[in-house]
């Protein structure tokens, strides 16, 4: 078996990583996929599953029309081709959480076939991701093992939930890009509100297959899956985690193994999942008690039609109409509330696109951020900012004052006008005033006036400085810098 | 076609069912006279023709309305369950 | 007014004495309940009898017979397989896995039968989760042919047939996956149906193999049949497989004329495996239908010799997923301090399935596994599609095939459970039917060395009335439907 060369120059292996993403999210259904049950998450074990749930003698599932809705409407926004026949497929497995010892899934025909989506990096480079597949399947249930010594608790509220399985080609290059993809993917499943995205209730997760091949080699190296992975972070450090390891045991004379690991995030690594050494066979074959499901045109019509702008169409909207890079145009779409908000806040002050943005991305968002609220839960509105964002395009404030004000709006609840009034923190755009304010300060400082006439260009700040303090931070910067080169120059 | 002990082996094992020294034998026995009879499908020219999934062609399955039809019946049910508490079915304990 | 004791009459019959008020509900319940205890030691027909319940709802159905405007089926006693779910009551499928299983829901079929004003007798025995001929894989014991009780009363609803051959009830629900109904009315001397693929809501009828399983009826005679068919057939939202199509009045055409039918003569089915003097019943069978002016035509379906080996690589597969539930964990047996998970389950499994069970579920898991599925499951099911155009094809040349049930009569407990092939070969005329999702009847024509014998009809999909039709008019020209064993006249 091929190992690294036993040279006596060792020549450094530059290393590619290869990364595909299959993501679970679990769809919006108000009732499960095979069942009547409700999906509603944080019910008491075991309140939310029913004989079909349970998997008991003699029940048998009935398809959600809603299910199919969603993965229809995925599979259109992602542009791939959908199966107007799909079939669903029993994997066979033996598992607690897994009550009939067999998960209704998609196999050979899955409801979603070829896809893409686009991605666009922090640097602005664009990357197409293919998306193999992606079909309708049943979750299943929940393994408790705390506070229960020597046994384990199994919670089936859970089983029966739809979900949508979305296998990325392995087109990934770095962590990094998986997460933007997987971040895409995430923006994409709540503006089609087919999914909540709630990673910690488990409604939106991961696991990525991970190898290492030489660059330029075309052969894929062994894959190693790393499973649930369900935060962003924790992705980009499981990744990369798994691919050092990896390198380091092919560095050094071993192989890496196919098998699926677990990353646990107190330790920061990778560990194998011992228990699931066994290579399951799931013997799939199509579930006798489904038949194909046909996808009327009629019914495609329509899923097509109730789609919404998908967040490309509306970042290429905001770069072309409002002058935006593609990667802030991506950062406000990330969300659809985000992006209405933004756009809210543009219609209102009517002009000045990209510095409603600069607002928008930074503040706004700063502020949301350190209080843990979400956009809904803001303590500034779309009008209140919008407020802001005037006053500073028609200089009544100058941007470094509208922070202060913005701040005190945060805190008070107070229209950007009242904050300003409050305060007196108008701008001064009076030339006559500032002439008279920077006279004064030319006279106070006759020294560093005598310095700067005689060549000294860096005190030109010190006198902004000066002007600045004298007027309590008002003066319009612009006009300041104006009259004070006339006047410093004599 | 003769199959052999790691055959029962492993199928029991994909299975889950323990069989004992004695039942053993006479599985390996009677799975290969199966497996021997059902080969006689070979006999049978199948090209170009489709596996049958469901007797009765052209039927496309139903779907349901999104609604919430279920109340919960959890204690009716776990008076079925072998083991329940804290209305959790248990199960010896699983190390992931 | 009939001399005919009460435990003689036909479905229909009780159903007239009722409303004319011949007799009570609660007088003809008891005494089929007197009827079932006196014989459990000889024929064990029988794993639950719901005595107390049964006369409850004996009462309440004279009260509505009284009432006046009740169903036709009110008050009318019958049996239930104990593969069909029956809320608050032991419902075992045969086996030690679900002998403490009680179950929380009624089958649709249950339900239906409910409301149409039956009374449940109790539950009768049957072969092991639906998997046998013969009736002898129960946990609870094989069932008797009440005919002769050291022979086997045919399976897997041997309890049915058994309690309907000895007038223990006038009839028993049933099901078919491979000729499960058939063969038992044949080996047992009565009428069973197993209708159309769809037809009747698998909703709570324990699965054995999904696209083979049909729930249907064991009864004294087509008429009744037909009754019962009404009661249970139709579409349930419950079950994805049941076919939304409109369900006739099976009773209206029964007596139509046979003149211009074109019954098919299968060639495949007059084999060397066919016992003589059954071949002798059968043809002189056909000499009636003759009578009664149908014209007999030869018909050919060429890959009907593969369907045991077809049957024997899809029901296994279809059953070894099925039954991976049973594990212990939600209901049904558990094994004693399972040292971990594995240990649960395959001990668990172990303890709760019979032999036969067991191989089938392993035979399942061997065709389903990789490496295998393509060569065993994918052949198989396009041996299958074979099969299904061969009988539809013959269709084209007649409008109902018939022929022998079972190439022998009822044959000794013990004698076939050696080979698991043997046994297996008593479903060679039915299991083409289950394949191709044809509706399919039983109905008894002779006897062979004091045997029963059965003549088996198969129609194309929905054509159940004109089946029972012609099931109806054989019966109105012989009375081999009505002859009850010496033992329990």
């Amino acid at each position: 078996m091929a190992t690294p060369m036993d040279t006596t120059v060792a020549t450094p292996v530059e290393w590619e990583t290869v990364i595909g993403l299959e993501i679970h999210a679990q769809l919006a259904t108000r009732s499960k996929i095979f069942s009547s049950s409700a999906t509603a998450y944080g019910a008491a074990p075991n309140t939310q599953a029913n004989l079909v749930d349970l998997g008991y003698p003699g029940v048998l599932p009935v398809l959600n029309a809603e299910a199919v809705r969603m993965a229809l409407k995925f599979g259109l926004a992602i542009g791939a081709q959908i199966e107007r026949r799909s079939v669903f497929a029993r994997k066979n497995y033996f598992y607690p959480d897994l009550p009939k010892g067999y998960q209704i899934s998609q196999y050979e025909l899955p409801i979603v076939a070829q896809g893409s989506l686009e991605v666009v990096m922090e640097d602005g480079t664009r990357k197409r991701v293919g998306i193999t597949r992606a079909h309708l399947e049943e979750d299943a249930g929940k393994s408790l093992h705390e506070g229960l010594p020597g046994v384990t608790g199994i919670d089936l509220n859970r089983a029966g939930t739809p979900l949508i399985e979305i296998v990325s080609e392995p087109d990934l290059r770095s962590a990094k890009e998986a997460v933007a993809y997987m971040k895409k993917v995430h923006t994409l499943v709540r503006y089609l509100e087919i999914c909540d995205g709630n990673m910690q209730e488990g409604s939106f997760r991961c696991d990525a297959n991970v190898s290492v091949r030489p660059k330029g080699q075309e052969k894929f190296g062994t894959r190693a899956e790393i499973k649930n992975l369900n935060s962003f972070r924790y992705v980009e450090k499981a990744i990369n985690y798994e691919i050092a390891r990896q390198i380091e045991l092919i560095d050094s004379g071993g192989k890496v193994v196919q098998e699926t690991r677990l990353y646990d995030p107190d330790k920061g690594e990778t560990r194998s999942m011992r228990s699931k050494e066994e290579a399951n066979d799931y013997r799939y074959f199509p579930d006798p008690d489904l038949l194909p499901v046909m996808i009327e045109q009629s019914m495609l019509d329509a899923v097509r039609r109730s789609l919404p702008e998908l967040p490309d169409q509306k970042a290429a909207r905001f770069a072309s109409q409002h002058g935006l890079t593609d990667y802030d145009a991506g950062v406000l779409t990330a969300s659809r509330e985000m992006a209405a908000f933004y756009e809210d806040v543009v219609a209102k002050v009517g002009k000045e696109p990209k510095l409603c943005a600069n607002w928008v991305m930074g503040d706004f968002s700063a502020f949301l951020n350190r209080d843990g609220l979400d956009l809904p839960d803001s303590k500034v509105d779309a009008a209140a900012l919008a407020g802001l964002v005037t006053r500073i395009v028609d200089n009544t404030i100058s941007g470094k004052i509208a922070k202060e004000v913005f701040e005190a709006m945060w805190a008070e609840g107070k229209p950007a006008d009242a904050i300003i009034e409050a305060k007196g923190l108008r701008q001064i755009t009076d030339t006559g005033a500032i002439e008279t304010a920077i006279d004064e300060v030319m006279a106070k400082n006759p020294g560093q006036l005598a310095d700067y006439r005689s060549g000294k260009d860096k005190l030109f700040g010190f006198f902004v400085g000066q002007v600045m303090k004298a007027t309590g931070g008002k003066a319009n910067p612009a006009q300041l810098n104006e009259l004070l080169k006339k006047k410093l120059a004599g | 076609m003769s199959l052999s002990r790691s055959d029962i082996d492993k199928i029991a094992l994909l299975a889950r069912l323990e069989l004992t020294e004695t039942e053993i034998p006479v599985y390996v026995d009677s799975l290969s006279r199966i497996i021997d009879f059902v080969g006689e499908l070979d006999r049978a020219d199948t090209r170009g023709i489709s596996p049958m999934a469901h007797p009765l062609p052209g039927l496309a399955q139903r779907l349901r309305a999104d609604e919430v039809l279920e109340t919960d019946r959890h204690e009716r049910y776990q008076r079925n369950a072998p083991q329940v508490e804290a209305g959790l079915y248990l199960v010896p304990k699983v190390i992931e | 007014m009939s001399a005919l004791p009460i435990h003689a009459r036909t479905l229909a019959g009780l159903a007239k004495g009722l409303k004319q008020r011949e007799f009570s509900s609660v007088e003809i319940t008891r005494e089929f309940l007197d009827r079932i205890a006196a014989s459990q030691p000889a024929l064990n027909a029988f794993v639950t009898v719901t005595r107390d319940a049964a006369l409850a709802q004996a009462a309440v159905a004279d009260e509505r017979l009284k009432a006046g405007g009740a169903p036709a089926l009110t008050g009318i006693p019958i049996a239930h397989k104990d593969i069909f779910c029956t809320e608050g009551v032991l419902t075992t499928c045969g086996s030690k896995m679900l002998s403490n299983f009680v179950s929380p829901y009624d089958a649709t079929v249950v339900a239906r039968l409910r409301e149409a004003g039956t009374v449940m007798l109790g539950k009768a025995n049957m072969d092991e989760f639906a998997m046998g001929s013969s009736n002898e894989t129960s946990f609870f014991g094989p069932v008797r042919n009440p005919w002769n009780t050291a022979m086997v009363p045919g399976g897997s609803s041997g309890g049915s047939a058994a309690a309907v051959a000895a007038r223990l009830a006038p009839a028993a629900t049933a099901t078919d996956t491979g000729g499960s109904i058939r063969q038992p009315a044949a080996l047992c001397g009565v009428t069973g149906i197993k209708p159309t693929y769809g037809r009747v809501s698998r909703y709570g009828m324990i699965a054995f193999a999904s696209s083979l399983d049909q729930g249907g009826l064991i009864s004294i005679s087509a008429e009744d049949a037909a009754l019962l068919l009404g009661a249970i057939s139709g579409f349930d939202p419950r079950d994805s497989t049941s076919v939304d199509s409109p369900v006739p009045d099976y009773t209206a055409t029964l007596g139509d004329s046979l003149a211009g039918v074109k019954i098919g003569l299968v060639r495949e089915f007059f084999d060397k495996g066919l016992d003589a003097q059954c071949e002798a019943r059968i043809r002189e069978a056909l000499a009636v239908y003759e009578k009664l002016g149908a014209k007999l035509v030869e018909v050919s379906c060429p890959n009907l010799p593969l369907s045991v080996p077809t049957y024997y690589v899809v029901a296994p597969a279809e059953c070894s997923s099925n039954l991976a539930r049973f594990d212990g964990v939600r209901f049904g047996h558990r094994c004693e301090n399972p040292k971990n998970l594995i240990d649960l389950y395959r001990r668990s499994r172990g303890e709760g399935f019979g032999a036969e069970v067991k191989r089938r579920i392993m035979t399942g898991t061997y065709v389903l596994s990789a490496g295998y599925y393509d060569a065993y499951y994918l052949k198989a099911q396009r041996v299958r599609e074979l099969i299904s155009r061969d009988f539809a094809n013959a269709f084209g040349e007649c409008d109902l095939l018939v022929g022998p049930t079972s190439p022998t009569p009822a044959f000794p407990l013990g004698a076939k459970t050696a080979d698991p092939i043997t046994m297996y070969l008593n479903d060679i005329y039915t299991i083409g039917a289950n394949l191709a999702g044809l509706p399919g009847m039983s109905i008894p024509c002779g006897f062979a060395d004091g045997l029963p014998v059965g003549l088996q009809l198969v129609g194309p999909h929905f054509s159940e009335a004109r089946m029972l039709n012609i099931a109806h008019r054989f019966q109105t020209e012989t009375d081999w439907h009505l002859r009850v064993p010496a033992a329990y006249a």
